[in-house]
């Protein structure tokens, strides 16, 4: 296990806060997130966990606030004064961004070998046999069957197209993940499926991960550390078992208590 | 390029159609296409007594740089002849009152929709290209925003994705024509949609190169000796169409051909889609397999008695 | 024996904001020690909070008052004050918790799940496995189901997988929660040979066992909870 291999953090968020207007996206949001870290985000529908997610991948510059990331080279850099295209480097081969709805991460209308190769072919890979059979290795690992190498997602299950949205980030093997909901809208045994090959990918991997969503056993299986928010604050953070198992904070304790029993 | 209006009457056309405010803007852009090789610039396009689609983009760029002592090359497909050829040829005969030619090396301007000619062109003429869609990224990324931040950032992995697919579905890369370059190791760009044929006569072409998208209101330019490299995979390198046979009527190699239909029995021939480069071939005594054919001859016909003015 | 863990001062409550904000107490000024090789059994009746302190030990509850202290070497780490990263790396190699429930993940092999701890610390996946083979069959668990999830295992068999995985790796801490609570009296027998094993390997066991026979056989010291209950200390 990576996770405690290193003493520096790969991203360090400071006071993060965004407003919309004079609505509270997410306010003051402070972290640091570990090399080989799994950190979940809770919550419900609007308290800010999308929010927070976007401002921490660059997606939606905030208010107020820096977050600072470990280049590859070992530096420290303030990501909102990255260049453009830095930062659009950082994003493709760095980082990954599995969105909730595969359509949103995927192109729809190419195969799933190009969508898996693109991330190769923008960092200069000029051989087509080699994005290949990297594609088809990857393909493989998200238990996609090579004949479908060259067919298009749209043509794939919902559970088949968030697996090859998963090969296409992961390709350039990247220390960071972002996940919005990545089970969100599967059926429970796709669900179950998606999330073990997650697990594992995470692990083998090392991979750091910011991970939203509303489903406490989606955090519980997957995560290191939990943060619950609500109305745009942290309100409670630590150990995932530590506050699943002993809430603190009225709002985590209604949360955990509604979870079904089955 | 003198064209200042000393004929211009009340009534009259002004020289080569456009009023000289126009053609300044239009040559400004055509200056800082050349100076960003590949680059493309946004210009005012004006409306032209055309219809979009037959070149308006073309004919701008054209009678921005038209002077009084040029002489005009009009060609569709490599023809002199066809629709297209004809009718803009005759528009700027009339607008401008130049002279006009079939003949490549006599032209100093040559506009053109599909087809680079067959002979090399010289550093003292001018090519200009009718453009349909500017952008080479157009169809993987539907917005403009993004195609300008990627052109801006060299971001072009998505050109490879295209070409990925194409050999992934046909075993090759199956793009034959508009077939995307990189201009001077930094703008890829799309070189209009000639066939890949043509893609090697651009690099390091002698003659200035422009490309006008009328309704896309972009210019770009490659200026003369300039390095335009073919995108391709280290393992799929870059391969022009190879044609079987010669020219059936001039015996032409290693040109482009156009399949002709000669009757409605299956009847065909493949003939040099450069009409002019075929007729002078013609006239130096060099034969085709089917230069005695009664009705390849026909086709063939020679239309020079049709160019003296 | 060198001490391994001790606690000092340890009070834990529960407040539950969904009933009015009632404040449950559980355990008050609970102060006592675990020394290498020595198994020390929390006594008492149910309620009084011997799971609460095993957890509270494993990070797994907070610790509202006091310090849960952990010898690693020459270092001393308080529990009830660390980072959760700190927590996590206890965990993998100095606490050891053996739980009555086992969690299930989809699609993980039994001998897998067992190996894992192991393989953690960083053993090879092979003698990891191989070690996981030989402690469930020690357990009983039939061959056939080593290569299947233990997702549909019965409940004893699911409980002696999660035996398995608790001993399976070197801790020098263990923390054993009812481990034979409804096992027959051959599996008992089984662990409460691991538990010795494992004494002799110098670890510092906590358990909860009801188990009267088990009790008396492993445990080296019995510690009553009801000492430490909260109303009476408040």
């Amino acid at each position: 296990m990576s996770l405690f291999q290193s003493d520096e953090p790969l991203l360090q968020v400071h006071n993060v806060t965004r407003y919309y207007g004079d609505r509270v996206g997410c306010s003051d949001v402070s972290f640091d997130l570990w090399p080989g870290e799994v950190l979940a985000i809770v919550g419900e529908s609007g308290s800010g966990k999308t929010t927070l997610l976007n401002c921490l991948s660059t997606r939606l510059a905030p208010t107020a606030g820096a977050i600072e990331y470990r280049m590859r080279d070992g530096t420290m850099r303030n990501l909102y004064q990255l260049t453009e295209a830095e930062r659009r480097l950082l994003m493709r081969t760095d980082w990954g961004f599995v969105h909730q709805n595969a359509a949103d991460g995927l192109r729809m209308n190419v195969s799933a070998g190009a969508n898996v190769g693109e991330r190769l072919m923008a960092i200069g890979d000029r051989h087509y046999g080699n994005i290949r059979s990297t594609a088809d290795d990857w393909l493989g690992r998200v238990e996609i069957d090579s004949d479908r190498i060259d067919d298009d997602p749209r043509s794939f299950s919902g559970g088949m197209r968030q697996r090859l949205q998963i090969a296409r980030n992961l390709v350039t093997r990247p220390r960071l993940v972002f996940m919005d909901e990545p089970t969100g809208g599967l059926d429970v045994s796709v669900q179950a499926r998606l999330l073990d090959l997650l697990r594992r990918l995470v692990s083998d991997l090392g991979l750091s991960v910011v991970i939203v969503t509303h489903d406490l056993a989606v955090a519980r299986l997957l995560s290191h550390r939990i943060m619950v928010m609500r109305y745009g604050n942290v309100i409670e953070a630590g150990l995932t078992d530590q506050v699943l198992d002993d809430p603190r904070e009225p709002y985590s304790q209604l949360l955990v208590s509604s979870i079904l029993q089955v | 390029m003198s064209d200042t209006a000393e004929n211009y009457d009340q009534g009259e056309y002004n020289f080569a159609y456009l009023d000289e405010q126009t053609k300044r803007m239009i040559r400004r852009a055509i200056l800082k296409g050349i100076a960003i090789p590949g680059y493309q610039v946004p210009f005012a396009s004006r409306e032209m007594p055309m219809p979009y689609g037959w070149g308006t983009g073309g004919v701008q760029v054209t009678a921005a740089i038209l002077g009084k002592d040029d002489c005009l090359k009009m060609i569709d497909q490599g023809s002199d002849d066809t629709t297209n050829a004809v009718s803009l040829r005759g528009f700027f005969e009339k607008t401008a009152g130049i002279r006009t030619t079939y003949e490549t090396s006599e032209a100093t301007v040559i506009q053109t929709r599909h087809r680079i000619p067959e002979k090399d062109l010289t550093d003292d003429q001018v090519i200009v290209f009718q453009v349909p869609i500017p952008e080479p990224l157009r169809f993987l990324e539907p917005r403009e925003t993004e195609t300008r931040k990627m052109h801006a950032l060299e971001d072009y992995g998505l050109m490879h994705v295209k070409l990925y697919e194409d050999i992934a579905k046909n075993g090759h890369i199956a793009t034959t024509y508009a077939y995307p370059v990189k201009v001077n190791d930094r703008y890829v760009m799309d070189p209009s949609p000639t066939p890949k044929f043509d893609n090697p006569k651009i690099d390091e072409m002698a003659a200035l190169q422009l490309y006008g998208a009328g309704r896309e209101k972009r210019i770009y330019a490659i200026p003369p000796y300039t390095k335009v490299k073919s995108l391709d995979f280290e393992d799929y390198p870059f391969e022009v169409q190879k044609f079987d046979k010669p020219c059936a009527l001039c015996g032409a190699r290693n040109v482009y051909l156009d399949e002709v239909i000669l009757d409605d029995r299956g009847g065909r021939m493949f003939v040099c889609s450069d009409s002019n480069f075929c007729e002078e071939r013609r006239a130096a005594g060099h034969v085709g397999p089917m230069a005695a054919d009664p009705a390849a001859v026909q086709i063939g016909g020679s239309s020079q008695e049709e160019t003296a003015r | 024996m060198p001490v391994r863990l001790y606690l000092n001062n340890v009070g834990k409550s529960f407040t539950m904001h969904l009933q009015g904000g009632t404040v449950i107490p559980v355990v008050e000024k609970v102060e006592f020690s675990v020394s290498a090789g020595e198994c020390v059994v929390l006594g008492g009746p149910s309620g009084a909070g011997k799971s609460s302190i095993l957890k509270m030990i494993y990070g797994n509850y907070r610790c509202d008052k006091g310090q849960i202290l952990v010898t690693i070497g020459d270092d001393i780490v308080n529990v009830a004050g660390a980072e959760p990263r700190q927590v996590l790396k206890l965990r993998e190699d100095t606490i050891g918790y053996v739980s009555q429930f086992l969690r299930t993940i989809p699609r993980v092999s039994a001998e897998d799940v067992v190996a894992e701890p192991l393989v953690a610390q960083g053993a090879s996946e092979e003698e990891a496995v191989e070690k996981a083979r030989s402690l469930l069959a020690r357990l009983n668990v039939p061959e056939r189901l080593w290569t299947l999830p233990p997702a549909t295992f019965s409940g004893g068999e699911q409980q002696r997988v999660n035996i398995a995985r608790g001993f399976i790796a070197h801790y020098p801490i263990l923390l054993l929660d009812e481990p034979t609570a409804s096992l027959d009296a051959a599996n008992r027998a089984v662990v409460v040979r691991l538990v010795q094993e494992k004494k002799e390997q110098g670890v510092a066991m906590v358990g909860i066992l009801h188990d009267q026979d088990v009790r008396e056989e492993i445990a080296d010291r019995i510690i009553d909870v009801t000492t430490f209950a909260a109303d009476v200390a408040a």
